[in-house]
Protein backbone atom coordinates (compact mmCIF):
# COMPACT_ATOMS: atom_id res chain seq x y z
CA UNK A 1 0.00 0.00 0.00
CA UNK A 2 2.75 2.44 1.02
CA UNK A 3 4.77 2.33 -2.23
CA UNK A 4 1.71 3.01 -4.37
CA UNK A 5 1.17 6.28 -2.49
CA UNK A 6 4.80 7.29 -3.08
CA UNK A 7 4.39 6.45 -6.75
CA UNK A 8 1.34 8.69 -7.05
CA UNK A 9 3.01 11.66 -5.36
CA UNK A 10 6.09 11.27 -7.61
CA UNK A 11 3.84 11.22 -10.64
CA UNK A 12 1.97 14.39 -9.58
CA UNK A 13 5.32 16.06 -8.83
CA UNK A 14 6.48 15.13 -12.33
CA UNK A 15 3.39 16.68 -13.89
CA UNK A 16 3.83 19.80 -11.75
CA UNK A 17 7.46 20.02 -12.76
CA UNK A 18 6.88 19.71 -16.45
CA UNK A 19 4.00 22.20 -16.29
CA UNK A 20 6.29 24.63 -14.48
CA UNK A 21 8.97 24.14 -17.14
CA UNK A 22 6.41 24.80 -19.85
CA UNK A 23 5.36 28.03 -18.14
CA UNK A 24 8.94 29.29 -17.77
CA UNK A 25 9.61 28.46 -21.41
CA UNK A 26 6.45 30.34 -22.37
CA UNK A 27 7.54 33.27 -20.21
CA UNK A 28 10.91 33.48 -21.96
CA UNK A 29 9.36 33.32 -25.43
CA UNK A 30 6.62 35.83 -24.63
CA UNK A 31 8.98 38.33 -22.98
CA UNK A 32 11.22 38.19 -26.06
CA UNK A 33 8.15 38.81 -28.22
CA UNK A 34 7.06 41.67 -25.96
CA UNK A 35 10.51 43.29 -26.24
CA UNK A 36 10.41 43.05 -30.05
CA UNK A 37 6.84 44.34 -30.39
CA UNK A 38 7.59 47.09 -27.85
CA UNK A 39 10.56 48.18 -29.99
CA UNK A 40 8.28 48.22 -33.04
CA UNK A 41 5.81 50.47 -31.19
CA UNK A 42 8.55 52.82 -29.94
CA UNK A 43 10.36 53.12 -33.26
CA UNK A 44 7.28 53.15 -35.48
CA UNK A 45 9.12 50.92 -37.95
CA UNK A 46 8.06 47.38 -38.80
CA UNK A 47 11.66 46.23 -38.41
CA UNK A 48 13.28 48.43 -35.74
CA UNK A 49 16.67 46.69 -35.85
CA UNK A 50 18.46 45.69 -39.05
CA UNK A 51 21.80 44.03 -39.76
CA UNK A 52 24.04 45.50 -42.44
CA UNK A 53 24.61 42.79 -45.05
CA UNK A 54 26.91 44.46 -47.58
CA UNK A 55 29.85 46.84 -47.68
CA UNK A 56 28.17 49.55 -49.74
CA UNK A 57 28.19 52.02 -46.83
CA UNK A 58 31.80 51.40 -45.77
CA UNK A 59 33.67 52.69 -43.92
CA UNK A 60 30.65 53.99 -41.99
CA UNK A 61 28.80 50.71 -41.71
CA UNK A 62 30.51 47.38 -42.19
CA UNK A 63 28.92 44.02 -42.78
CA UNK A 64 27.60 42.69 -39.47
CA UNK A 65 26.92 46.04 -37.83
CA UNK A 66 23.51 46.71 -36.30
CA UNK A 67 21.37 49.74 -37.08
CA UNK A 68 18.43 51.05 -35.08
CA UNK A 69 15.67 52.44 -37.23
CA UNK A 70 13.08 55.07 -36.54
CA UNK A 71 10.03 55.82 -38.64
CA UNK A 72 8.16 59.07 -38.11
CA UNK A 73 6.05 61.47 -40.13
CA UNK A 74 8.91 63.95 -40.23
CA UNK A 75 9.93 64.65 -43.82
CA UNK A 76 13.01 62.88 -45.15
CA UNK A 77 15.93 65.15 -45.99
CA UNK A 78 19.12 64.76 -48.02
CA UNK A 79 21.95 63.13 -46.08
CA UNK A 80 19.78 60.87 -43.97
CA UNK A 81 20.45 57.16 -44.06
CA UNK A 82 17.26 55.32 -44.93
CA UNK A 83 16.27 51.69 -45.24
CA UNK A 84 14.14 51.03 -48.30
CA UNK A 85 12.59 48.09 -50.05
CA UNK A 86 12.36 48.02 -53.82
CA UNK A 87 9.38 46.28 -55.37
CA UNK A 88 10.25 42.75 -56.43
CA UNK A 89 13.29 42.52 -54.15
CA UNK A 90 13.25 40.71 -50.81
CA UNK A 91 16.19 42.27 -49.00
CA UNK A 92 15.94 45.89 -47.84
CA UNK A 93 18.82 48.26 -48.64
CA UNK A 94 20.49 50.77 -46.29
CA UNK A 95 21.72 53.82 -48.22
CA UNK A 96 22.01 57.58 -47.97
CA UNK A 97 19.55 60.05 -49.54
CA UNK A 98 21.38 62.39 -51.93
CA UNK A 99 18.47 64.07 -53.67
CA UNK A 100 15.06 65.25 -52.44
CA UNK A 101 12.25 66.77 -54.49
CA UNK A 102 9.24 67.47 -52.28
CA UNK A 103 5.95 68.59 -53.85
CA UNK A 104 3.99 71.65 -52.78
CA UNK A 105 1.11 69.42 -51.72
CA UNK A 106 1.92 67.48 -48.56
CA UNK A 107 3.22 63.97 -48.65
CA UNK A 108 4.43 63.46 -52.19
CA UNK A 109 8.20 63.21 -52.42
CA UNK A 110 10.84 61.91 -54.85
CA UNK A 111 14.09 60.60 -53.37
CA UNK A 112 17.37 59.40 -54.83
CA UNK A 113 19.79 57.32 -52.76
CA UNK A 114 23.41 56.23 -52.98
CA UNK A 115 25.74 53.98 -50.99
CA UNK A 116 28.66 55.95 -49.57
CA UNK A 117 31.25 53.63 -51.11
CA UNK A 118 29.38 52.96 -54.37
CA UNK A 119 30.65 54.92 -57.38
CA UNK A 120 27.18 55.85 -58.67
CA UNK A 121 23.62 56.38 -57.43
CA UNK A 122 21.02 53.66 -56.87
CA UNK A 123 18.92 53.95 -60.04
CA UNK A 124 20.44 50.63 -61.14
CA UNK A 125 19.11 48.97 -58.00
CA UNK A 126 15.56 50.29 -58.34
CA UNK A 127 12.83 48.46 -60.21
CA UNK A 128 12.91 48.64 -64.00
CA UNK A 129 11.88 52.09 -65.16
CA UNK A 130 11.85 53.50 -61.62
CA UNK A 131 13.70 56.80 -61.30
CA UNK A 132 12.75 57.85 -57.79
CA UNK A 133 12.02 56.31 -54.41
CA UNK A 134 8.66 57.26 -52.94
CA UNK A 135 7.62 57.55 -49.34
CA UNK A 136 6.01 54.10 -49.35
CA UNK A 137 9.34 52.41 -50.18
CA UNK A 138 10.97 53.75 -47.01
CA UNK A 139 10.98 51.41 -43.99
CA UNK A 140 12.76 53.76 -41.62
CA UNK A 141 15.77 55.97 -41.09
CA UNK A 142 18.89 54.92 -39.23
CA UNK A 143 19.33 56.75 -35.91
CA UNK A 144 21.75 54.58 -33.94
CA UNK A 145 24.56 52.17 -34.48
CA UNK A 146 26.18 49.19 -32.74
CA UNK A 147 29.22 47.49 -34.26
CA UNK A 148 29.73 43.72 -34.87
CA UNK A 149 26.62 42.40 -33.04
CA UNK A 150 24.88 41.48 -36.28
CA UNK A 151 27.46 38.81 -37.07
CA UNK A 152 25.51 36.36 -34.89
CA UNK A 153 22.48 36.55 -37.18
CA UNK A 154 24.59 36.51 -40.36
CA UNK A 155 26.33 33.31 -39.23
CA UNK A 156 23.01 31.76 -38.21
CA UNK A 157 21.31 32.50 -41.53
CA UNK A 158 24.32 31.34 -43.55
CA UNK A 159 24.85 28.19 -41.43
CA UNK A 160 21.41 27.06 -40.21
CA UNK A 161 22.93 24.03 -38.44
CA UNK A 162 24.59 26.33 -35.90
CA UNK A 163 21.20 27.88 -35.19
CA UNK A 164 19.63 24.47 -34.48
CA UNK A 165 22.55 23.38 -32.30
CA UNK A 166 22.33 26.65 -30.33
CA UNK A 167 18.57 26.35 -29.92
CA UNK A 168 18.91 22.71 -28.81
CA UNK A 169 21.60 23.46 -26.24
CA UNK A 170 19.65 26.45 -24.87
CA UNK A 171 16.44 24.40 -24.58
CA UNK A 172 18.33 21.60 -22.86
CA UNK A 173 19.95 24.06 -20.45
CA UNK A 174 16.60 25.60 -19.52
CA UNK A 175 15.01 22.20 -18.88
CA UNK A 176 17.91 20.68 -16.94
CA UNK A 177 18.60 23.76 -14.80
CA UNK A 178 14.96 23.96 -13.71
CA UNK A 179 15.07 20.23 -13.00
CA UNK A 180 17.98 20.68 -10.60
CA UNK A 181 16.30 23.49 -8.72
CA UNK A 182 13.13 21.47 -8.28
CA UNK A 183 15.00 18.43 -7.03
CA UNK A 184 16.72 20.72 -4.59
CA UNK A 185 13.54 22.32 -3.28
CA UNK A 186 11.79 18.97 -3.21
CA UNK A 187 14.58 17.49 -1.11
CA UNK A 188 14.42 20.38 1.31
CA UNK A 189 10.74 19.94 2.16
CA UNK B 1 22.82 24.93 -7.80
CA UNK B 2 26.16 26.65 -8.49
CA UNK B 3 26.97 24.52 -11.49
CA UNK B 4 29.41 25.49 -14.24
CA UNK B 5 26.56 26.45 -16.57
CA UNK B 6 24.96 28.65 -13.94
CA UNK B 7 28.21 30.52 -13.27
CA UNK B 8 29.00 30.90 -17.00
CA UNK B 9 25.52 32.32 -17.57
CA UNK B 10 25.87 34.82 -14.73
CA UNK B 11 29.29 35.91 -15.97
CA UNK B 12 28.05 36.34 -19.55
CA UNK B 13 25.01 38.35 -18.44
CA UNK B 14 27.19 40.61 -16.30
CA UNK B 15 29.73 41.12 -19.10
CA UNK B 16 27.03 41.99 -21.65
CA UNK B 17 25.40 44.43 -19.21
CA UNK B 18 28.72 46.19 -18.59
CA UNK B 19 29.51 46.44 -22.32
CA UNK B 20 26.02 47.82 -23.05
CA UNK B 21 26.42 50.37 -20.24
CA UNK B 22 29.84 51.43 -21.56
CA UNK B 23 28.40 51.87 -25.08
CA UNK B 24 25.55 53.98 -23.70
CA UNK B 25 27.96 56.18 -21.69
CA UNK B 26 30.27 56.58 -24.72
CA UNK B 27 27.30 57.66 -26.83
CA UNK B 28 25.99 60.04 -24.13
CA UNK B 29 29.44 61.62 -23.75
CA UNK B 30 29.04 63.03 -27.29
CA UNK B 31 26.54 65.50 -25.83
CA UNK B 32 29.31 67.14 -23.79
CA UNK B 33 31.00 68.34 -26.96
CA UNK B 34 29.82 71.74 -28.22
CA UNK B 35 31.26 72.00 -31.71
CA UNK B 36 31.92 75.28 -33.54
CA UNK B 37 32.51 74.32 -37.17
CA UNK B 38 33.11 76.95 -39.81
CA UNK B 39 32.74 76.73 -43.57
CA UNK B 40 32.71 78.87 -46.67
CA UNK B 41 31.60 77.86 -50.14
CA UNK B 42 32.05 79.95 -53.26
CA UNK B 43 30.71 79.35 -56.74
CA UNK B 44 33.82 80.09 -58.78
CA UNK B 45 32.41 79.38 -62.22
CA UNK B 46 29.34 78.18 -64.12
CA UNK B 47 31.01 75.65 -66.43
CA UNK B 48 27.94 75.13 -68.56
CA UNK B 49 24.17 75.49 -68.24
CA UNK B 50 21.70 73.85 -70.56
CA UNK B 51 18.33 72.22 -71.06
CA UNK B 52 18.52 68.46 -71.57
CA UNK B 53 16.77 66.89 -74.56
CA UNK B 54 13.93 65.65 -72.30
CA UNK B 55 13.39 69.12 -70.83
CA UNK B 56 15.22 69.18 -67.48
CA UNK B 57 17.69 71.95 -66.73
CA UNK B 58 21.24 70.87 -65.91
CA UNK B 59 24.09 73.02 -64.67
CA UNK B 60 27.75 72.35 -63.97
CA UNK B 61 29.50 74.43 -61.32
CA UNK B 62 33.00 74.88 -60.00
CA UNK B 63 33.11 75.30 -56.23
CA UNK B 64 35.66 76.52 -53.77
CA UNK B 65 35.11 74.87 -50.38
CA UNK B 66 36.95 75.89 -47.23
CA UNK B 67 35.99 74.34 -43.92
CA UNK B 68 37.25 73.64 -40.43
CA UNK B 69 35.26 70.77 -38.91
CA UNK B 70 37.83 69.58 -36.37
CA UNK B 71 35.67 70.50 -33.39
CA UNK B 72 33.08 67.91 -34.46
CA UNK B 73 35.41 65.06 -33.61
CA UNK B 74 35.19 63.38 -30.21
CA UNK B 75 36.71 60.15 -28.93
CA UNK B 76 33.55 58.31 -30.01
CA UNK B 77 33.69 59.59 -33.60
CA UNK B 78 34.41 57.04 -36.29
CA UNK B 79 34.08 59.35 -39.26
CA UNK B 80 32.41 62.43 -40.62
CA UNK B 81 30.29 62.33 -43.73
CA UNK B 82 29.94 65.76 -45.31
CA UNK B 83 28.13 66.89 -48.40
CA UNK B 84 27.14 70.08 -50.15
CA UNK B 85 23.58 70.40 -51.38
CA UNK B 86 21.91 73.01 -53.52
CA UNK B 87 18.52 73.84 -52.01
CA UNK B 88 15.80 75.80 -53.80
CA UNK B 89 12.06 76.11 -54.38
CA UNK B 90 10.20 75.72 -57.65
CA UNK B 91 6.51 76.18 -58.53
CA UNK B 92 6.16 72.37 -58.57
CA UNK B 93 8.28 71.49 -55.54
CA UNK B 94 8.26 73.05 -52.08
CA UNK B 95 11.81 71.83 -51.55
CA UNK B 96 14.54 70.55 -53.84
CA UNK B 97 17.78 69.26 -52.34
CA UNK B 98 20.41 68.17 -54.82
CA UNK B 99 23.70 66.82 -53.52
CA UNK B 100 26.60 68.28 -55.50
CA UNK B 101 29.66 66.97 -53.74
CA UNK B 102 30.44 64.75 -50.73
CA UNK B 103 33.39 63.41 -48.78
CA UNK B 104 34.21 61.08 -45.92
CA UNK B 105 36.56 62.51 -43.32
CA UNK B 106 38.12 59.64 -41.39
CA UNK B 107 40.23 61.62 -38.90
CA UNK B 108 40.44 64.93 -37.10
CA UNK B 109 43.71 65.78 -38.86
CA UNK B 110 42.00 65.93 -42.26
CA UNK B 111 38.96 67.89 -41.05
CA UNK B 112 40.50 71.26 -41.93
CA UNK B 113 40.68 71.61 -45.66
CA UNK B 114 40.28 73.77 -48.72
CA UNK B 115 39.27 72.25 -52.03
CA UNK B 116 38.60 73.47 -55.55
CA UNK B 117 36.24 71.14 -57.41
CA UNK B 118 33.46 70.88 -59.94
CA UNK B 119 30.25 69.17 -58.85
CA UNK B 120 30.66 65.42 -58.31
CA UNK B 121 26.97 64.61 -58.84
CA UNK B 122 24.86 66.07 -61.61
CA UNK B 123 22.83 69.14 -60.75
CA UNK B 124 19.58 68.42 -62.60
CA UNK B 125 16.26 70.09 -61.87
CA UNK B 126 12.89 68.34 -62.06
CA UNK B 127 11.73 70.55 -64.91
CA UNK B 128 13.22 73.73 -66.37
CA UNK B 129 13.16 76.26 -63.55
CA UNK B 130 16.87 76.94 -63.06
CA UNK B 131 17.29 80.08 -65.20
CA UNK B 132 17.73 83.04 -62.87
CA UNK B 133 16.96 80.74 -59.92
CA UNK B 134 18.23 81.73 -56.52
CA UNK B 135 19.48 78.83 -54.40
CA UNK B 136 21.25 78.13 -51.11
CA UNK B 137 24.42 76.10 -50.84
CA UNK B 138 24.33 74.07 -47.65
CA UNK B 139 27.13 72.16 -46.01
CA UNK B 140 25.67 69.17 -44.15
CA UNK B 141 27.60 66.88 -41.84
CA UNK B 142 26.67 63.53 -40.37
CA UNK B 143 28.75 62.31 -37.47
CA UNK B 144 29.07 58.53 -37.47
CA UNK B 145 29.93 57.32 -33.97
CA UNK B 146 32.00 54.30 -33.00
CA UNK B 147 28.85 53.30 -31.18
CA UNK B 148 25.51 54.86 -30.34
CA UNK B 149 23.52 57.81 -31.64
CA UNK B 150 24.29 59.53 -34.93
CA UNK B 151 24.38 63.32 -35.13
CA UNK B 152 23.73 65.67 -38.04
CA UNK B 153 23.68 69.41 -38.62
CA UNK B 154 24.34 71.97 -41.34
CA UNK B 155 25.57 75.44 -42.24
CA UNK B 156 23.48 77.34 -44.79
CA UNK B 157 25.16 79.74 -47.19
CA UNK B 158 22.46 81.68 -48.94
CA UNK B 159 22.12 83.84 -51.98
CA UNK B 160 23.46 82.34 -55.16
CA UNK B 161 21.74 83.14 -58.41
CA UNK B 162 22.06 81.15 -61.63
CA UNK B 163 22.40 83.11 -64.90
CA UNK B 164 19.30 84.16 -66.81
CA UNK B 165 20.41 82.43 -70.02
CA UNK B 166 21.73 78.95 -70.88
CA UNK B 167 25.40 78.84 -71.76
Amino acid sequence: MGWIGIGESVRSLNIKQSLFQLITLGMIVSSALMLWKGLICLSGSESPVVVVLSGSMEPGFKKGDILFLHMSNEPIRAGEIVVFKVQGKQIPIVHRVIEVHERQEMGEVDLLTKGDSNPSDDRMLYARGQFWLKRQHIMGRAVGFLPYLGWATIIMTEQPIIKYILLGVLGLLIITSKDERHKFSAAKT
Amino acid sequence: MHSFGYRANALLTFAVTIVALMCAIASLSDNLNTPSPTAEIQVVNINWFQKQTHGNDEVSLTLNITADLQSLFTWNTKQLFIFIAAEYKTPKNALNQVSLWDAIIPAKESAKFSIHTSNKYRFIDQGHNLRGKEFNLTLHWHVMPKTGKMFADKIVMSGYRLPEEYR
